[in-house]
């Protein structure tokens, strides 16, 4: 399998970016793949491991030396079949996803995992490319009827698993196209809409319907859906972010969470004029995002790309280092320095800063009071932080975004409306072997049910809690776990 | 507690797995004169082989011992005239000697039944008479057994003459009269009647035999000192057995024989006579013939098996050579050397009887002629002296009857195959040749060959099936449970590459029972392999004595001696049939005549029965045979390939074992062939269970069909990938029986060489007749259940699989795959935790490894450990610093590994007083000094494995113990090869070989064939190094423990019993998966057969394959373990993940590659790996103190304190019966339960103390000494304890040349000169025996025969078999022959001899050995370095020789001469050289031929060949290129950092 040595004699060798200068001038995908024949030799470098790492980093377990090596193989159609069988929309892993494989794959011990994520993306681009891609009718029909609410790739995947196994699916999605985060959280220089439109297409032909401009306990009635349904399965996003109520000057204007500057973009984008799309925009603005995370990250390219004078970005934790230790992390994820592209369009980052408060004019916010924070382990391995007393310090921002997290989901319409337990976190209680929530026939999967997280493990979740409805509704499974 | 009470089987230990090997000997004048003292020379032979014997626990109490002659008229002729009763003639009398229950009631019932018997048969009782018997030198632990030894003198039938026909009666009353009292009911409580047996009912023999020490045998039979009793012949047996559980019957001879061997196939055999029952018929016996049943059986051995066979042969009229060569076939279809005559007599046999396959040394006599024979392949030695006072003198070894060396004519030995035999009557030796010329003629064999053998390629041409479609063939693939694994790595590889493919490290998956997965039944069967008692064969280099010919249909009347020519027989060269083959059988009736009819049978039945209608359809499918059969066809095909969405397949091997069984059940077996069509075989596992359970020939359709669809993607066409897939397969199932030490198909078809893990006892007695499984398992319901499941994923049509097979995860892990113990999180946490030292990650790692509620792995997670109400404190049991002194790591090579692996391993287990093991492939002597640091990387356990590799004294010197591989976890029966691209300078260096030139070792020790040849080995390490333990390494298989208690009875310090889940660097991927068994197994059934023998406390028992946890320790030493192996673990902590590339050199972490790049890789630490030994340490100690145990000592055995979980709600594994494995063995008191005596190795009666003593100046300085002294063959491994002390002293190096010079006198016993180091010279006049100059390290060996001699040196044999075996350097100069595999793995050693047998030079790597005479067959087999100069006088040479891997070539006088040293430049200087050191053997021998060779030179040097090794002389050139001709053989590398 594969080639024996391929991985002494092949440097690792990932797509490229457009220059900066030129990306950041509109919203498209700026991804430079590898030509074909470069990209098949890169699948030579997967050594077929007698342990495949890669297999447990990927959370939906993708079968990933077997497709690498149908790639080095030439063998698409059959990569493509692989892929798929794991994986339903590998187009937005293939994007978004921080590849965890990657980090978990033997070369990464050396710093040089095979570009897992990049030949991923190539197969199931070629796969739509070539018009492979085509509906998965089921030939039955089970005559149950399931309710998916919530149309991110959680619910996506979970519909359309139940589908392709026979029962009718509704999927019901609050705004005004499907796709979640996928459509509204992601911005398009990283995931262009029309990957998610093709995808909505292929289950409209196997058999989903979908309601959007649905929301499940606040524009139809909980009961109605119960009523009309074998199983609902909730598959909401964490919606609800983390604030800084306490910070002085919180309620200044100019102050706005990450999710509403990033979705009232895209909505731009994709020309989309309805309800309360107030532009955000950081055209001209001192931009400080807090928060150092992906969301944080998306901030930054999207306010470049709008203009913005300077986009500073600051992380109350300290920096990690640029290297693990691979000795004490591999094959686990492992906390390091992460720079995005947009991070590399032109951002300044700086870490263990509390914000002490916000400071403005007439209204409006000017600048952040900052405070630099020491970091300890204590004698039980716990991290403890400690301002560092004279360093307060002072930055210009006229816009601020917040980009701390999310808490859990929300708690008003469909979880409240079902009445299901949720957990100390506020996440709706269910486990990861029946999905099914304190009120039977009512399941949870996703964000909804293990807090935010990646896409990919959006889409494990919606799988497996696909295969939960199924046996509980039919008692047996054929569906893959 | 009394005998036959032990030998029962309780718990695992079972009577059937008892093995005995032994030593042979016979006396017999030629001329037929008796006299007493024949008698008592055979007596003295005995003695002298007394040490081919073995004791156990009690000193009196031998494993038996006996002595045939011929009737003794005087002393019968007298006492029974006391009687007052009149004798016959001699001859017209005949005597049983009765073996009678000491219980009157018992014994009165025996007496009636012989009486009964033979006034049936119109015999006349003449009397009887109590043998005297004096059991004052009995052992106690057999007086319990001692039987009441009467004789009864028998008057044959009024009016029969007939010797011959008086001898048949005999045999009848014998065969009656046993089998009266035997078989209609087995004894019942307190009946005795179980010892009844009549040793011999004869005319012209008498057997006396018993568990008696040899020597006193005519202590305990008065009779054999009684100057009356005279024989011309007297045929003697002392026998090894692996158990010390007394068995009076079993001692040797046989009633017609004895044996030194073992018959590996003899389960088979028996089945095969057993199904011969109805289509027999004989001449000579009429209706008597019916009166022999059963014919197997008055005893369990397989020696007692095949006298029974032999018996019926000659009785149903074959001579007594004619049936033995019947039953021991020579190696004929391979042998180019053989005469047609012959070859046509062997080929026509070959379809009356399977060979009845292993090494033996037979020998047998009917009275009037006394012969012995080898097997095919000589694995038993067997020595002859014929005098000129007509003696012939044949023994295990030269030398058992010292005779005055002027009267010796002819000293030889048996050669494989060939046979010797003395006809009293005639008064005649008559040869080999002779013989079998004569019985080769006898009738026109080839005639009646040519008339009814059919060979299949022959017939014409017919049309196969094609392949079908796709979704078809997806279907199929689904229904037999196909995997992408099975596509991938065994048919894609197979078809392409024509070799079944390799793999590396161990398995970590659940055996069949314990996986959630539907398994195939396939997996449910594991094979077995050989080990101590027998050899595996190198079915590669020794292709020459294996065969994959079958043959196809009913077989002839085994007793019909002529007129079997008329009936045809079908034969196919090898057993895989293509789908056009299998049409030509099932049209056979319109291609030949009427002689053949086949008949297809279906294996599916309706998918609408569901799994419960497996049982009715397979009764069905019996029916349906039976008539077939009945109904005159003779050839039934098995076919599955009506399975269709209606239609579920029985599992083949069901089906194929179950009508096999059903017809031998009903005598028809033989009247039929039967022939498998099946989609489910496909792995050579899969072909080597249907052929082992009676399929003649099998056609796996569904293999080709998936291999057709392969080809446009593998770019080669169908037809090369269904060929060279039909080689791999035949490669893999000759691989697979070698393993078992068998060479034909035709043995191996039926003979069941499998142990079952995880089937009840129903279903393996009602299918597997005969098969046995230690742990109980699922029945036919679950294995039905199996088949339905697969056939509902793929007919019901789930998701998961369609479009796509089953992704497997056997062979690597795969999360939707089979269950692994090493995944991701296992290995993530255990490295993490031996190098951050937080135990906290350790408990999570042991916990991730031990719970196993989830998921079974193995059958230890079914044990509960109870927990004591009286735990003790943590801090009073015994510290970590202490139980880390029981682990040691696996044996794992230099050169499988990395230097920096191996020595990472070796200074943790140094510092932390544990054990780390060489492996295989020597060890650099940089290691054996301490480091600065004061850390060590010595391997304190030396390995010597059967390659030898780097095993020098100096090498033997430095260990504490010494570890024999009989096998590997990973391959049992298995050698290995280290590929030439990983022997890099430093490495042959290292293992005394040329770089760049591959290494094979051979699967078995050539100098361990038998249980008696493993007690010689212990012997002669423990002498090199008499403080160092000797360990040897068994794997786990049904019947090890009773291997396990011959080690220990061999002297063996110390035992390990590796279980199927250890590791290799590379193996075939059949044997990783499908050989050996689960350690839990193994140890429970050693641990309880050694306390039983009462051999536990002087052993000690180390565990390995698969440890992880300190659970698993505590479960080993709770099942009987004292010490723990453990490799991968240990290799985990240090770096490994487990790639499983090591046979590719591309270990990615440095641990498993010699690549310098990946090597730095490497990061492991000597830290790591304490850290991890010393946390399993804490979690054993944490788990004692909750079962209440302060010292470990106390744990051991302690099978009290585990329980079978009884919360097994899995589906398969709640019907294991782990009952077996946990039977707790009641040790009567004062018998040990775990290692706490030391062995008598009897090493103060070596002849070597006193070498030593006259030694003194020469080892304390350097003083040359000279010491002469007399030698016999009971002084064994002379020279190597004196070796010991000087490579202790002055490392390999040595002293100077000659500075001891022993000069010895007599027959040397085993292992002369064995491991002599540089500066010893020893001279021996006389001979030598097996194994001269094992090991040699540098000395010079002298050995020609007595002066006085009277016959010529050349034409006469002077040392033994298997001599140089491993020689690491030296000289040896043999006037006369040498035996077989002369210098086999000689890495350096510089030899002349005289002629050699068979197998000469095998696996050489170095050295030059010169022969001045005629050598056997296949010389130069895997020879990949040095060179040999043989004298072809006949110019036969080159078919003699094995030319795979060698090249022959003429020496030339005027050929390339360097002028330097004649020893440094192999590629030249030939001529120089050879007349060197065929001067120097002229020198030093006087061998006449040598001088003769010299004064006509120019005449003899055109005669001499060269061979020369390819591999060897490109990389001489290579290196020549690179370096520059002034340095080449034995250039020294650097030592690497």
């Amino acid at each position: 399998m594969g080639k024996i040595t391929g991985f002494k004699e092949i440097a690792r060798r990932d797509g490229s970016y457009a220059p900066v200068a030129e990306r950041i001038k509109h919203y498209q995908e700026f991804v430079i793949p590898l030509p074909e024949a470069e990209l098949r030799e890169q699948g030579a470098r997967c050594m077929d491991c007698g342990i495949p790492y890669c297999h447990n980093g990927c959370p939906v377990n993708n079968l990933i030396p077997d497709w690498n090596d149908l790639v080095y193989d030439g063998n698409w159609r059959a990569a493509l079949d692989a892929l798929h069988a794991t994986n339903n929309f590998p187009e937005f892993t293939g994007r978004v996803c921080p590849a965890p494989c990657e980090a978990s794959c033997t070369l990464n011990i050396t710093d040089n995992p095979v570009t897992i994520k990049n030949i991923e993306c190539a197969i199931i681009d070629k796969g739509w490319q070539e018009g492979w891609i085509e509906p998965k009718i089921s030939s039955r029909r089970t005559g149950k009827r399931v309710a998916v609410v919530g149309s991110g790739p959680a619910g996506l995947a979970c519909a359309q698993q139940l589908a392709r196994v026979g029962h009718a699916v509704t999927l019901y999605e609050r705004n005004a196209r499907l796709g979640g985060l996928l459509r509204y959280g992601i911005p398009d220089f990283k995931l262009e809409k029309h990957l998610i439109d093709r995808r909505l297409s292929q289950m409209l032909a196997e058999g989903v319907e979908f309601r959007s401009n649905v929301e499940v306990g606040v524009t139809i009635s909980v009961d109605e859906v119960l009523r009309d349904h074998d199983a609902v399965v909730l598959t909401g996003g964490s919606e609800v972010p983390r604030d800084m109520e306490t910070t002085p000057g919180r309620e200044l204007d100019g102050i706005h969470f990450a999710m509403d500057f990033l979705t009232q973009q895209n909505r731009q984008v994709a020309e989309e004029h309805i309800g309360d799309n107030r532009p955000i925009l950081a055209g001209g603005k001192h931009v400080v995002v807090i928060g150092g995370g992906d969301t944080g990250s998306d901030c930054v390219g999207t306010s470049i790309r709008q203009g913005a004078a300077s986009v500073t970005q600051i992380e109350i934790m300290p920096k990690p280092p640029e290297m693990e230790n691979k000795a004490l992390t591999w094959p686990n994820w492992p906390m390091k320095l992460r720079t995005s592209s947009s991070h590399l369009e032109g951002a300044e980052r700086d870490w263990s800063i509390s914000t002490r408060s916000f400071k403005g004019e007439g209204g409006r916010v000017t600048s952040l009071e900052l405070i630099r924070n020491e970091w300890k382990t204590g004698p039980d391995g716990r991290m403890s932080m400690a301002e560092v007393p004279g360093s307060e310090f002072e930055i210009k921002a006229d816009l601020v975004l917040l980009a701390m997290g999310f808490l859990h989901p929300r708690h008003d319409g469909a979880v409240d409306g079902c009445g299901v337990e949720k957990d100390p976190r506020g996440n709706v209680l269910a486990d990861e072997e029946n999905y099914m929530t304190s009120r039977e026939g009512v399941f949870a999967a996703g964000d909804m049910r293990r807090g935010q997280s990646l896409v990919v493990w959006a889409i494990r979740e919606g799988r497996r809690a696909a295969r939960a409805v199924d046996l509980h509704l039919m008692g047996e499974s054929s569906l893959p776990d | 507690m009394h005998g036959s009470d032990q030998r029962q089987p309780a718990g695992l230990y079972d009577p059937d797995h008892e093995h005995d090997n032994c030593g042979v000997g016979f006396i017999a004048n030629i001329k037929g004169s008796k006299s007493h003292e024949i008698v008592r020379q055979g007596l003295q032979i005995l003695v002298n082989l007394d040490h081919r014997g073995a004791v156990g626990a009690d000193p009196l109490a031998g494993d038996g011992a006996g002595i045939l002659i011929q009737i003794p008229d005087r002393l019968f002729r007298e006492e029974m005239a006391a009687q007052g009763v009149t004798l016959p003639a001699p001859g017209g009398y005949g005597v049983g000697m009765v073996f009678l229950p000491r219980l009157k009631r018992s014994r009165d019932r025996c007496i009636h039944s012989i009486e009964r018997a033979i006034h049936a048969e119109g015999g006349t009782i003449l009397g009887w008479r109590d043998v005297p018997t004096d059991n004052s030198c009995l052992g106690e632990s057999v007086l319990d057994e001692e039987p009441l030894i009467r004789q009864i003198v028998i008057a044959p039938p009024q009016g029969m003459t007939d010797q011959d026909a008086f001898e048949r009666k005999l045999y009848v009353m014998r065969k009656q009269s046993h089998g009266k009292i035997w078989y209609p009911s087995r004894h019942s409580e307190g009946d005795e009647t179980g010892v009844f047996y009549i040793t011999s009912m004869s005319c012209r023999t008498i057997v006396y035999k018993g568990m008696v020490l040899s020597g006193n045998l005519p202590v305990y039979y008065s009779d054999l000192r009684d100057e009356r009793t005279e024989s011309a012949l007297a045929l003697v047996h002392q026998r090894f057995s692996t158990n010390t559980f007394p068995s009076w019957k079993l001692a040797q001879p046989f009633r017609q024989l004895c044996h030194n061997g073992e018959i590996n196939t003899v389960r088979g055999n028996i089945n095969w006579m057993a199904a011969r029952r109805a289509t027999m018929s004989s001449s000579t016996l009429g209706a008597d013939l019916d009166k022999l049943w059963p014919l197997i059986g008055d005893g369990a051995s397989d020696s007692a098996t095949f006298d029974n066979a032999l018996e019926l042969l000659v009785a149903g009229g074959y001579s007594l050579s004619h049936a033995v060569m019947m039953m021991i076939p020579e190696a004929w279809n391979n042998n180019p050397l053989m005469d047609p005559p012959r070859r046509a007599f062997y080929e026509y046999h070959a379809a009356l009887m399977e060979p009845w396959d292993g090494p033996a040394a037979i020998a047998f006599t009917d009275g009037r002629q006394i012969g012995a024979t080898l097997d095919r392949n000589g694995l038993r030695p067997a020595r002859y002296v014929v005098t000129s006072d007509d003696l012939v003198i044949m023994g295990s070894e030269d030398g058992v009857l010292p005779v005055p060396d002027d009267s010796v004519i002819q000293k030889w030995r048996l050669q494989p195959g060939k046979m010797l035999l003395i006809d009293l009557e005639e008064g005649r030796i008559i040869g080999d040749e002779e013989l079998k010329a004569q019985l080769a003629s006898a009738h026109p064999y080839q005639e009646w060959l040519d008339r009814t053998q059919i060979h299949l390629e022959d017939l014409p041409e017919e049309i196969g099936a094609m392949s079908p479609d796709a979704d078809t063939l997806l279907h199929r693939q689904q229904a037999f449970g196909y995997t992408q694994e099975d596509i991938k790595q065994f048919l894609a590889p197979m078809g392409l590459q024509g070799d079944d493919p390799i793999g590396s490290m161990g398995r970590d998956t659940p055996i069949a029972v314990l996986s959630d997965r539907p398994k195939l039944l396939f997996d449910y069967f594991m094979q077995c392999f050989a080990q101590v008692t027998n050899p595996p064969i190198d079915p590669i280099r020794e292709e020459l004595v294996m065969s994959l010919v079958s043959l196809i249909g009913p077989r002839p009347n085994l007793l019909e001696l002529e007129g079997a020519n008329a009936r045809h027989r079908l034969e196919v060269r090898q057993p895989i049939l293509s789908n056009l083959d299998l049409e030509r059988i099932r049209q056979i009736e319109n291609h030949v005549d009427d002689t053949f009819r086949a008949i297809t049978l279906s294996i599916t039945y309706p998918a609408s029965d569901g799994a419960e209608g497996m049982e009715a359809a397979m009764e069905r499918l019996f029916q349906q045979a039976e008539d077939a059969v009945k109904g005159d066809y003779n050839i039934l095909i098995l076919s599955d390939r009506d399975v269709n969405a209606d239609h579920i397949p029985i599992p083949s091997l069901l089906a194929t074992a179950g009508v096999h069984h059903h017809l031998i059940r009903e005598g028809l077996r033989t009247s039929a062939g039967l022939v498998v069509e099946t989609g489910e075989a496909r792995r050579v596992h899969d072909f080597c269970l249907l052929a082992g359970y009676g399929a003649e020939a099998v056609n796996p359709y569904l293999a080709f069909d998936t291999l057709s669809d392969l080809a446009p993607r593998l770019g080669t066409d169908a037809e090369k990938l269904h060929q060279n897939y039909i080689k791999a397969l035949n490669k893999g199932i000759l691989k697979v029986i070698s393993k078992m030490g068998i060479s034909t198909y035709q043995s191996y078809c039926g003979a069941q060489i499998f142990d079952a893990v995880g089937l009840t006892d129903d279903v393996l007695a009602r299918y597997f007749t005969g098969t046995k499984c230690a742990i109980g398992g699922i029945g036919l319901a679950e294995i039905a259940k199996e088949a339905a499941r697969r056939h509902a994923i793929t007919y019901q049509g789930v998701l998961q699989f369609s479009g796509a097979l089953d992704v497997g995860g056997d062979l690597a892990f795969r999360l939707r795959g089979e269950t692994h113990a090493w995944t991701p999180e296992t290995i993530g946490l255990l490295q993490h935790a031996a190098r951050s030292g937080d135990q906290n990650r350790y408990r999570a790692y042991a916990k991730k490894m031990n719970d196993q509620d989830r998921k079974l792995r193995n059958i230890r997670a079914l044990f509960e450990i109870k927990v004591s109400d009286n735990p003790v404190p943590l801090d009073e049991v015994e510290p970590a610093s202490e139980i880390v002194k029981r682990f040691a790591t696996g044996a794992m090579s230099f050169g499988s590994i990395s230097w920096e692996a191996h020595t990472t391993l070796a200074i943790a287990m140094n510092r932390i007083g544990g054990r780390s093991n060489s492996g295989e492939g020597g060890e650099d002597e940089t290691r054996f000094k301490p480091l600065a640091n004061g850390d060590n990387m010595v391997s304190r356990i030396k390995q010597v494995a059967s390659g030898r590799f780097g095993v020098t004294t100096e090498y033997l010197v430095n260990a504490t113990d010494l570890q024999i591989k009989m096998a590997q976890g990973a391959k049992p029966g298995e050698g290995g090869q280290l590929p030439g691209h990983k022997v890099d300078a430093w490495i042959g260096r290292v293992r005394r070989s040329t770089p760049g030139v591959g290494l094979i070792s051979p699967p078995p020790h050539h100098d361990i064939y038998s249980i008696e040849d493993l007690a010689q080995l212990i012997h002669d390490l423990k002498n090199v190094n008499p403080e160092a333990r000797v360990s040897v390494k068994l794997v786990s298989e049904l019947g090890v423990g009773t291997v396990a208690a011959g080690v220990a009875k061999a002297h063996a310090d110390h035992v390990t019993i590796s279980g199927f889940e250890g590791g290799t660097g590379a193996s075939p991927i059949t044997s990783i998966q499908h050989a050996g068994s689960p350690w839990e197994i193994g140890l429970a059934e050693t641990h309880e057969t050694l306390v039983r023998n009462r051999l536990r406390g002087r052993i000690a028992v180390q565990v390995d394959g698969g440890f992880r946890t300190g659970r698993d320790v505590v479960i080993g030493a709770l099942l009987g373990a004292d010490e723990f192996g453990i490799a991968t673990a240990a290799l985990v902590s240090a770096g490994c993940i487990m790639m499983r590339k090591c046979h590719l050199n591309t270990c990615p972490v440095g641990v498993a590659t010699q690549d310098p790049d990946l090597r730095k890789l490497f990061t492991g630490q000597p830290e790591h790996v304490i850290n991890f030994f010393t946390f399993l340490a804490e979690e054993v100690r944490e788990l004692m103190a909750q079962m209440g145990f302060r010292r470990f000592d106390d744990m051991i055995g302690r099978r009290d304190h585990l329980d079978s979980q009884a919360v097994i709600e899995h589906w398969k594994a709640r019907n294991l019966d782990l009952s077996r494995i946990l039977h707790a063995v009641t040790p009567t008191a004062g018998v040990a339960i775990h290692q706490c005596e030391e062995q008598d190795h009897g090493l103060d009666k070596a002849l070597d103390h006193l070498l030593i003593e006259k030694s003194a100046p020469a080892l304390d300085s350097g003083t040359p000494v000279r010491i002469e002294t007399p030698v016999t063959n009971t002084n064994r491994t002379v020279g190597a304890m004196l070796s010991g002390l000087i490579a202790k002293k002055y490392g390999h190096a040595g002293l100077p040349d000659g500075t001891i010079h022993v000069k010895l006198k007599g027959s040397a016993g085993q292992s002369f000169g064995a491991f002599v180091a540089k500066g010893v010279t020893m001279e021996l006049e006389g001979g030598g025996n097996d194994y001269v100059g094992k090991g040699l390290s540098g000395g010079r060996l002298v050995i020609y025969p007595a002066k006085a001699g009277n016959f010529a040196p050349e034409k006469n044999i002077v040392v033994g078999n298997t001599v140089l075996y491993g020689g690491i350097e030296g000289e040896c100069y043999f006037r006369g022959v040498a035996g077989e595999r002369f210098a086999v793995r000689n890495s350096g050693v510089n030899a002349v001899v005289e002629g050699v047998g068979d197998h000469g030079c095998e696996y050489m790597t170095g050295g030059v050995v010169v022969v001045l005479g005629q050598t056997g067959r296949n010389f130069a087999a895997g020879m990949s370095g040095g060179i040999a100069y043989v004298l072809d006088e006949y110019g036969d040479f080159e078919e003699r020789c094995n030319r795979s891997m060698v090249e022959l070539e003429h020496i030339d006088e005027a050929g390339p001469d360097s002028g330097g040293d004649v020893m440094a430049d192999m590629t030249r200087d030939d001529a120089r050289r050879l007349k060197l050191m065929i001067g120097q053997h002229a020198e030093l021998t006087g061998s006449d031929r040598a001088r003769r060779i010299l004064d006509l030179w120019d005449q003899y040097l055109p005669m001499f060949v060269k061979v020369f090794p390819t591999d060897y002389r490109r990389a001489l050139e290579d290196q020549k290129a690179a370096s520059g001709p002034a340095k080449l053989e034995g250039a020294t590398v650097a030592a690497g950092e």
